[in-house]
This record gives structure tokens, C-alpha cells and sequence, in this order.
């Protein structure tokens, strides 16, 4: 492949992809801003307070999944238990309400103790249930979600069964929904850069590398069980703070809507439709499947109906699109522009064999390129 | 102490018969597959619901039944494998297909409360209401009877598999997957079958569950998911002895702390033990130490 002709190609075809990978870094930054500054005028245009609660669970649940996601899609440990530090940050801020005797928006400034004390509880769960591997894993954090339900339900000071109540919020009926709205913003937006940051960082590279080869990640030095544990409790965190905020909004905790199974399968479903372990593929999911969420349990009063919509969409998920949209259509993407590119090209044997020389040479360009596109995109 | 005690035990000791059979079906579908069926629960809710429809509709003895119930569930679990498991590909796919028995367990969860509704249903029969009298306290025909057919039905399984061609090439694929595939076991066909036996042992577990237990409705599969997965971890999983043991040490355990301190909190002691155990022990009382994780 060192032939001369082929030397002057190469140079070319580098400074075209640095110029193209500049092209894609600005559109992805003002698509990023549109994105953004639509979701933060949504409620000031859209005044349907049916429209802006949709709109508030699917930014709690886009900051939850983000959460879910930088330990369990990084590291490849799938948790269905992730619904005890959501119920711990509900219940933090909901006795420590009652206990204070708070009303209207001081409430919201006891999230972060909520988010705190769910990554105080999730330490001795994550120590535990970190001890074995993956499939045995999975069944703790089931074991660990029953456990808490349990206890939610027998200890006294949880309320038991009737659970806890907000004080009611004196607040504009129209414009009711805003301050939720925001908070769960700055929550979603949070937790994506908190995904956005390990990702790229040493640490997240750690995680990836259990994911692909546990045993060969500690061979090139991982320290593979403080890795898990460390993004286990930050992934614990952010979902706290999502329960802390969710208690406020809904004013009302109950052992079963704090700690649901159904919110395990959800926030799964939705990292796996959107893209299992990619950064934008939780923020997909979650603004997919919510809002239909929400509209099938609007449509069919019968809550039974719904739960056999989820369950019938997660199948369908994971029998046609098991590796999620994100994964998927960006790989779509890469073999289209790979065959744009060859078809510019002079199709082989058209020449000398000079010529047909950087045809060879470009396709291995074309394949790094796909390398980076999944390195920086998603995971396989 | 004394006799509380004793009921207790021996409470134990039966019902947890009937959790070993329906633990060995799960362990046994994990060892071949290497897949956790997360709908063995509401699959024994299932089958404990068409013993009710048998018995109440067509007046059908409860064990007579099983005749009909063995074989459907047998036939539901290889549809479930056929539909949902096999088709997954590639490397995630233990984890998608737990998900892939989770979201069937919810389908069918949710299908069993638009047909029968949340009502708490018991299974009656003339041996559920009358009692034998043992150790000084009254326990009803169904316990015996339930055990007798749990542990028939174990050393049934366990005979298939360890004296049988069919049993040899199963536990061939639950060593060594390839190697058994290169020595010319059509390892798909093991691994359908052995799913179907693996959900066919829930009729039995389901009629006796029915009987024995407070009743059941739909929101039991739960219930029974999280005491069977805590069964099999603690057995170790893939270990079918570990899982008897596991079963009968639990849930006798569990009607101990029932009986000694107070029902609400038997439950959480139940997963506490399971906690400890795995922070000592993580494969479990009889696993195997974890191969290489993939």
C-alpha cells in the first residue's frame, strides 16, 4: 500500500474528513442549541396543563434513563433496580417536608439532600450486588427492589401503605406545571452532560472496557470493582434526585408508585429503543416512549391495557431493533455515505491499476471512519 | 416454643417442595440457556389460574387436571422460546433475553387481570379443607399430597436427566454449549425442550401453590419471581441440588420468622438472607465458581 501514486491521496482525503468532521461538530452544535431552546419555550407557547404534565414526566424520566444509562449502558450491568434510589429520593424529601413542616418552593431545595441520600443508600446495595457478574447482578437488584418495597410498606415512619402528601402549592393553576418543568430541564440536561463528560473521560473508557471484557479490562489494570461501584453511585444519584422531584410534582408517595417495577422495565425499554449505552440514545427513548406512554394510559382507563402495550412494544423493540435507534441509524448513515463516497469515485478496473490503487486505499478510510463514528455515536 | 415451632418447620419443609419444584425449573432452563425466565412467576399464577378454570368449570379433580395443565404449560413454554428467546442474536443477548421474559411476564400479568380481575382466588378441593392431625396441630391433605407430588415430580426430572440419553445431551449443552453441538446434539431442540419442561413443572407448582397458599391473583407472580430468583441465586445457579436445598432452607425459614417475630417482616428477612449469603458466598451455596463472564 506504499506505492507512490497512491502518497498524494491520503493527505487530500484527511484535510476533506477534517473539514467535514468540522461541518458535523457545528451542525451537531446548532441542532443541539434548537433543541434545547425549543424545549426550554415549550411551556411559555404550549399552555395546555395536560400537555406541560406529559412534558414534565418525559424530562423526569430523559434525566432518569441518562442516569440509568452511564452505569448500566456504559459497564454493560443491566440494573432493575434502579426504582430504590428513585423511591429513597422520594421518600428523603417527602419526610424531611413533613418533618420541617415546608411549603411552596422550598420543597425543591431539599432534591439534592434526596440525590444524596440515595447515593448514601446505593453504596452497601452496590457493594453487595457489584460482587457477582452480570446475570446474578440483574436478580439482586430485583432482590434489593423487593426488599425496599417491603420495608417502605412495614416501617411505621414511611406512612406504611397510605404513604406521604405535599402541602398543597398555592400556585397558578395555568402556569402550575412550570417550576416542575424547569427542574426536571435542569435535571435532564444535567444528567446528559454528567453522561456526555464520562463518556469521553478516562473513566468511562474504564467502564467500557468491563463491558466488552470484564476479566480482560482487569488485566490491563482496570480497577474494575471501584469502577463499577463509583458509576453505580453516581448513576444511584441522579435517579434520587429524579424521585426527589417526582414526589413534589405528583405530591404524593406510596410504597408502590415509589418503588414500581414497572419504572425498572420503563427506563430499560427506553435506553434499549433509544440505544443502549450511547448518549443520545436515553434522551430518544425517553422523549419516544413517555409521552406514548402517557397518551396509551389516557386513551385505555384500564391501566391492564397499557401494561400490555409496554409489554408488547419492549418485545418488538428487542426482537426488531435490538440495538436500539441510536446504534442503528447511525450505522445507516455511515454505509450510505460510504457508498456516496465510492460511487464518486472511479469505479474499479476502469484504469490502470494506478489509478484503481487509492480505490483500495479508500476503503480502508472509509472503515476508520466508521470506527470513529461508532467510538463517538454509539457502542457496539 | 413447642408446637408453633414445629407447625412452622414443618410448614416449611412442605411448602418448600413445592418452591424447589418450580426453582429447578428455573435453575434448569439458566444451566442449558443460559437465560433467566423472569415469567416463571406469573407462568405459575398462569398455571394455578387454569387449574381454577378446570376445577370450577368442568368440575375436574385438582391433580386430574394437571393431565391438561402439564401439557399446555409445556406447549406455552416452547412457544415462548420459539417466539421470543431464540430469535435473540448477538452479544447482549442474556441480558434481552431477561428483558424478553420480563415484558411476557407483564403481558401475561396483565391479560390474567383483564380476564380474571384483582380478586384474591383459592382452589378448593375435598383434601384443601380437610385436615390430618401431626405433631399435635392440623394440617391439610393438600400439603402432604403437594409434597409427595413435588418430590414424585423432582426425582422424576432428576431420573430424566441423569439416566436418560435425552438428559445426557442436556446436561452435555449445559457444559459446554459448542463441544455438544460438535458432538452432534441438535442443541436448539435441547434447549426448546428443556424450556418447555422448565415452564411445564409450573402446572404442578401452580395447582399446589393455588391450594396451599393465602390464594392468589395476579400481582402473586411478583411475589413468587423474587422468592424463586432468591431460591436459585442462593442455590447457586444452573445447580439443581442447590435449589431444592435452597428452597426447603427459605421458605422453612421463612415460616420460622413468621411463627418467631411477625409475617410483615419474614419476607424482608428472606432477602436479607440471600444478601448475606452473597456477600460471603457470590455463586451461591452449590455454584459453580463463575467461569469467565462474557
Amino acid at each position: 500500500v506504499k506505492a507512490s501514486p497512491v502518497h498524494a491521496s491520503p493527505a487530500k482525503a484527511s484535510r476533506a474528513k477534517a473539514s467535514r468532521v468540522k461541518a458535523r461538530t457545528a451542525l451537531l452544535g446548532v441542532g443541539l442549541v434548537v433543541v434545547l431552546a425549543v424545549i426550554a419555550v415549550f411551556p411559555l407557547v404550549v399552555t395546555n396543563t395536560l400537555d406541560t404534565q406529559f412534558a414534565v414526566l418525559t424530562l423526569m424520566f430523559v434525566a432518569a434513563v441518562a442516569g440509568w444509562n452511564l452505569f448500566s449502558g456504559y459497564s454493560g450491568y443491566i440494573s432493575l433496580g434502579h426504582a430504590v434510589f428513585f423511591g429513597v429520593g422520594a421518600y428523603t424529601v417527602a419526610l424531611l417536608t413533613e418533618h420541617w413542616h415546608l411549603n411552596g418552593g422550598q420543597i425543591f431545595e431539599l432534591i439534592p439532600l434526596g440525590a444524596v441520600m440515595a447515593a448514601v443508600f446505593s453504596v452497601p446495595v452496590g457493594l453487595v450486588a457489584l460482587r457477582v457478574r452480570r446475570h446474578t447482578f440483574v436478580v439482586v437488584t430485583i432482590a434489593v427492589f423487593f426488599i425496599f418495597q417491603l420495608m417502605a410498606y412495614n416501617f411505621g415512619f414511611t406512612g406504611s401503605s397510605n404513604g406521604i402528601s405535599t402541602p398543597f402549592f398555592s400556585w397558578s393553576p395555568t402556569t402550575y406545571n412550570n417550576p416542575f418543568y424547569y427542574a426536571a430541564f435542569v435535571l435532564a440536561v444535567a444528567a446528559v452532560l454528567l453522561g456526555w463528560a464520562i463518556r469521553g473521560s478516562r473513566f468511562g473508557l474504564q467502564l467500557l472496557a468491563i463491558r466488552d471484557d470484564e476479566d480482560r479490562a482487569r488485566g490491563l489494570g482496570v480497577r474494575t470493582w471501584r469502577v463499577k461501584l463509583t458509576a453505580f453511585v453516581i448513576s444511584a444519584t441522579v435517579v434520587g434526585a429524579v424521585g426527589g422531584l417526582w414526589f413534589i410534582f405528583i405530591g404524593q408517595v406510596l410504597p408502590e408508585t415509589a418503588f414500581d417495577p414497572n419504572l425498572d422495565l420503563s427506563i430499560a425499554l427506553m435506553a434499549f429503543l433509544g440505544g443502549f449505552g450511547t448518549i443520545a440514545g436515553p434522551v430518544i427513548g425517553a422523549l419516544i416512549l413517555e409521552p406514548l406512554q402517557q397518551y396509551v394510559k389516557l386513551q385505555f382507563t384500564n391501566g391492564y391495557i397499557g401494561q400490555i402495550f409496554l409489554g408488547l412494544l419492549f418485545l418488538l423493540v428487542i426482537l426488531f431493533l435490538p440495538r436500539g435507534i441510536v446504534p442503528t441509524v447511525s450505522e445507516r448513515v455511515t454505509s450510505l455515505r460510504a457508498r456516496w463516497q465510492r460511487r464518486g469515485q472511479p469505479p474499479p478496473g476502469a484504469g490502470a491499476p494506478a489509478v484503481a490503487r487509492p480505490q483500495a486505499a479508500g476503503a480502508p478510510e472509509a472503515s476508520t471512519e466508521t470506527s470513529t463514528e461508532t467510538s463517538t455515536g454509539s457502542v457496539r | 416454643m413447642g408446637r408453633g415451632l414445629y407447625e412452622a418447620i414443618t410448614d416449611g419443609i412442605l411448602g418448600g417442595g413445592v418452591y424447589a419444584l418450580m426453582a429447578v425449573g428455573l435453575t434448569l432452563i439458566f444451566g442449558v440457556l443460559d437465560i433467566i425466565n423472569i415469567a416463571q412467576g406469573i407462568l405459575v399464577v398462569l398455571a394455578a389460574y387454569l387449574s381454577y378454570v378446570l376445577s370450577v368449570h368442568l368440575h375436574l379433580d385438582l391433580f386430574l387436571g394437571l393431565l391438561i395443565t402439564s401439557p399446555a404449560m409445556f406447549i406455552i413454554g416452547i412457544t415462548i422460546y420459539w417466539a421470543f428467546i431464540r430469535p435473540l442474536r448477538g452479544r447482549e443477548r442474556t441480558s434481552m433475553s431477561l428483558l424478553a421474559s420480563y415484558a411476557v411476564a407483564i403481558i401475561i400479568e396483565g391479560s390474567l387481570y383483564l380476564i380474571f380481575g384483582s380478586n384474591v382466588v383459592n382452589l378448593h378441593a375435598w383434601y384443601v379443607t380437610s385436615a390430618v392431625k401431626v405433631f399435635g396441630f392440623y394440617l391439610p391433605y393438600i400439603y402432604l399430597f403437594g409434597f409427595a407430588l413435588a418430590v414424585a415430580l423432582v426425582a422424576a426430572l432428576y431420573l430424566t436427566l441423569y439416566r436418560t440419553q435425552f438428559g445426557r445431551s442436556v446436561r452435555a449443552t449445559m457444559q459446554d454449549r459448542t463441544a455438544a453441538r460438535l458432538i452432534g446434539i441438535d442443541v436448539n431442540r435441547v434447549a426448546a425442550i428443556t424450556f418447555g419442561i422448565g415452564v411445564a413443572v409450573t402446572a404442578a407448582g401452580g395447582m399446589v401453590f393455588g391450594a396451599t397458599g393465602g390464594g392468589f391473583n395476579p400481582n402473586t407472580g411478583y411475589d413468587l419471581i423474587s422468592r424463586l430468583l432468591a431460591i436459585i441465586i442462593l442455590g447457586g445457579l444452573g445447580s439443581i441440588g442447590g435449589a431444592m436445598i435452597a428452597a426447603i432452607f427459605m421458605i422453612t425459614l421463612e415460616g420460622v420468622v413468621d411463627w418467631f417475630w411477625s409475617p410483615s417482616w419474614s419476607v424482608v428477612v428472606f432477602y436479607a438472607a440471600l444478601v448475606l449469603v452473597l456477600a460471603f458466598r457470590p455463586s451461591g451455596l452449590l455454584g459453580r465458581k463463575a467461569a469467565r463472564a462474557q
